[in-house]
């Protein structure tokens, strides 16, 4: 054997390992970081969480109903806000635009959306919304999650209205049925599995997201639901407790985080699990 | 009567019409209406995008009249007491921390997506996808609590052999010195990759797994092995998407808030050390933004927003770019 096919052979094994390697490095920073929530998470579980709000600094106690509420609401305008926006704009590239060049441009630009940082959408929901109007409130922080959520959805549906059969649409026009009336009625139908996917996935996305909430819903040590108020919200009391002197904040924080965490992952696995359903379908 | 008759004999002229109806087909109106609601929802995508950029460059003008482009971002000095700021340490600490979250992060996205794709065997490649896909899901505050918690103390333990190790080569010796404290540029940069590897990782896992199988059956027929396919052809094959995936990480590092704010530290003097604490334009803005007293202090805030959209913008048009190439010779060819 010459010594060209030994190297060869040498160079291949090596990057085989370092292939091997690179792959468990993942896979270990995963676990490393699911281990230490949970560990985290559970010493930090009371079932007051559910229902004392959070304690005053210094004080005892462990509550997070107020943060909860606050979370829930500021995620379900924002599904309020997203949901209808991304579906129609999604709807109107797979229906209306197809190809076009104003179509494909709307698309590059939604693509350019799906990556922006966080921290640039709570700029301009602070700018469009807290600024004129003098006082941080939840419904700038929704918009500002809106925003982000919104460019999933879009390309999401966009993706899996295009997967539905053109014989479906023809068989409905055929009977007479207006655009509308076929996309609301048959293809949004046959796509109905992927558009909750990419709901799914966008919900997934801000969930855990702080950085936009930072210049707009803030925080509130108390109990509110009006959306005009700053509003308490789960990713800022980990943001605030977590750099806290005091030890139940510390440990409030990390039972925040945990049940964030879980909340994600029920949400990516359940997303998962659809579009599978859709793969099959297809 | 079916009503298929009805309408025929409507239109025969031979039934009346419905006296109520207004004789237009009112389907048409509701059809419509939803069109342009379809259309103006694809308009505010794009809006919004346009109304980023011009609205955040509106609230910090201020700033920019006070201390011009050039100015800002070439001083050092970011003062609140004496209403003097400068963006420079914050642009060198978002780029050297992006930076080294690149070299970390592209060889393990390189090597997790060859193995997936190339050498794992098949029922082993869904759930390693899947976990590295996972770490995307993750929210960043979770990795910066852990990161500060956690992963600070235990890389405060490996600090002192890296600082031994690198620290006396000379030249670049001067980036690995000083007390090992676990937090600081160095461990958001560690962090950042982490972050961002499944990002790159699943771009270019996509791609590999798109290369046409006749092109890698005829290297491996020649005789090559693993690597030289990978290298040789793949590689070649797929580079503008995988350097798009890269673009992609790089944007979302560049970006990245949270997380960094938990671990680097925070000094707003620039240190020539990676081991000591640092900022960068995210991390400053989420530390200070509610402290922020004067106009002028705000306005200085965002103006380093501002800098940092021009910045990411650029570079998600080119990752856009770039990938999409590779998805549309995929089209032409089939």
């Amino acid at each position: 054997m010459s010594w060209v096919v030994t190297r060869r052979r040498i160079v291949d094994a090596i990057s085989k390992v370092f292939m091997g390697l690179a792959a468990v490095v993942g896979v270990f920073f995963l676990f490393w970081i699911m281990w230490t929530t949970l560990k985290f998470g559970i010493t930090g579980m009371h079932w007051t969480l559910f229902t004392q709000d959070t304690p005053p600094p210094g004080t005892d106690g462990f509550g997070l109903r107020n943060a909860f509420v606050g979370s829930l609401i500021l995620l379900g305008l924002s599904l309020l806000i997203g949901v209808p926006v991304g579906l129609m704009a999604g709807t109107w590239l797979a229906e209306y635009g197809f190809h076009s060049r104003t179509a494909n441009t709307v698309r590059f630009i939604n693509d350019i959306m799906l990556s922006a940082p966080s921290i640039e959408i709570g700029l301009f929901a602070y700018a469009i919304m807290v600024s004129p109007m003098g006082h941080f409130s939840a419904l700038a922080g929704s918009l500002a999650l809106a925003v982000l959520m919104i460019p999933i959805i879009v390309r999401t549906t966009d993706e899996m209205l295009g997967l539905v059969g053109n014989d479906v649409r023809e068989a409905a026009i055929a009977l007479g049925a207006p655009n509308s009336v076929v996309i609301t009625q048959v293809t949004w139908r046959a796509a109905r599995a992927g558009i909750i996917t990419g709901i799914l996935i966008g919900l997934a996305r801000i969930t855990g997201e702080t950085a936009p909430l930072l210049f707009t819903a803030l925080n509130n040590q108390y109990f509110t639901t009006n959306v005009f108020s700053p509003m308490a919200n789960i990713p800022m009391v980990i943001f605030q407790f977590a750099l806290s002197p005091y030890t139940n904040w510390q440990q409030m924080a990390w039972a925040a985080a945990f049940i964030t965490v879980l909340f994600v992952l029920v949400l990516s696995i359940l997303a998962r699990w659809l579009a599978g359903r859709v793969q099959v379908q297809k | 009567m079916s009503s298929l008759d009805t309408a025929a004999r409507i239109e025969k002229g031979s039934a009346p019409a419905n006296p109520k109806s207004s004789g237009k087909p009112w389907r048409l109106s509701g059809d419509s209406l939803f069109h342009t609601a379809a259309r103006l929802a694809a308009f505010l995508v794009v809006a919004t995008l346009f109304a980023t950029v011009i609205a955040i460059a509106l609230d910090s003008w201020l700033s920019i009249k006070t201390f011009g482009v050039w100015n800002f971002l070439k001083s050092s000095e970011w003062n609140p007491v004496t209403s003097t700021f400068g963006a420079f340490p914050f642009i060198i600490g978002t780029l050297v921390s992006s930076a080294i979250a690149m070299l970390l992060a592209v060889p393990i996205s390189f090597g997790t997506a060859l193995f997936i794709s190339e050498i794992a065997p098949y029922w082993m490649r869904r759930p390693i996808a899947g976990a590295v896909e996972l770490l995307a899901a993750i929210p960043s505050i979770v990795y910066g609590l852990w990161g500060l918690v956690v992963f600070a103390p235990v890389f405060g333990q490996i600090e002192p052999w890296i600082s031994n190790t690198f620290g006396v080569i000379p030249g670049v010796g001067v980036l690995f010195q000083g007390p090992p404290m676990g937090i600081g540029m160095l461990t958001a940069g560690v962090i950042l990759a982490i972050m961002i590897l499944p990002y790159i990782s699943s771009v270019m896992r996509d791609v590999f797994m798109a290369v046409p199988w006749s092109l890698r059956e005829s290297a491996y027929a020649m005789g090559c092995t693993t690597w030289e396919v990978a290298w040789h052809i793949m590689l070649p094959y797929t580079r503008t998407a995988v350097i798009g995936g890269m673009f992609l990480g790089l944007g979302r590092a560049l970006g990245e808030t949270m997380a960094v704010t938990f671990v680097i530290g925070n000094s707003n003097v620039l240190s020539s050390s990676l081991l000591m604490p640092g900022a960068t334009i995210p991390s400053v803005l989420a530390n200070e933004f509610t402290e922020a007293t004067s106009r002028l202090y705000l306005s200085s805030l965002i103006y380093l927003g501002l800098i940092l959209i021009a910045v990411t913008l650029v570079v998600r048009f080119l990752a856009v770019l770039l990938v999409r190439r590779l998805a549309n010779r995929e089209g032409a060819s089939s």
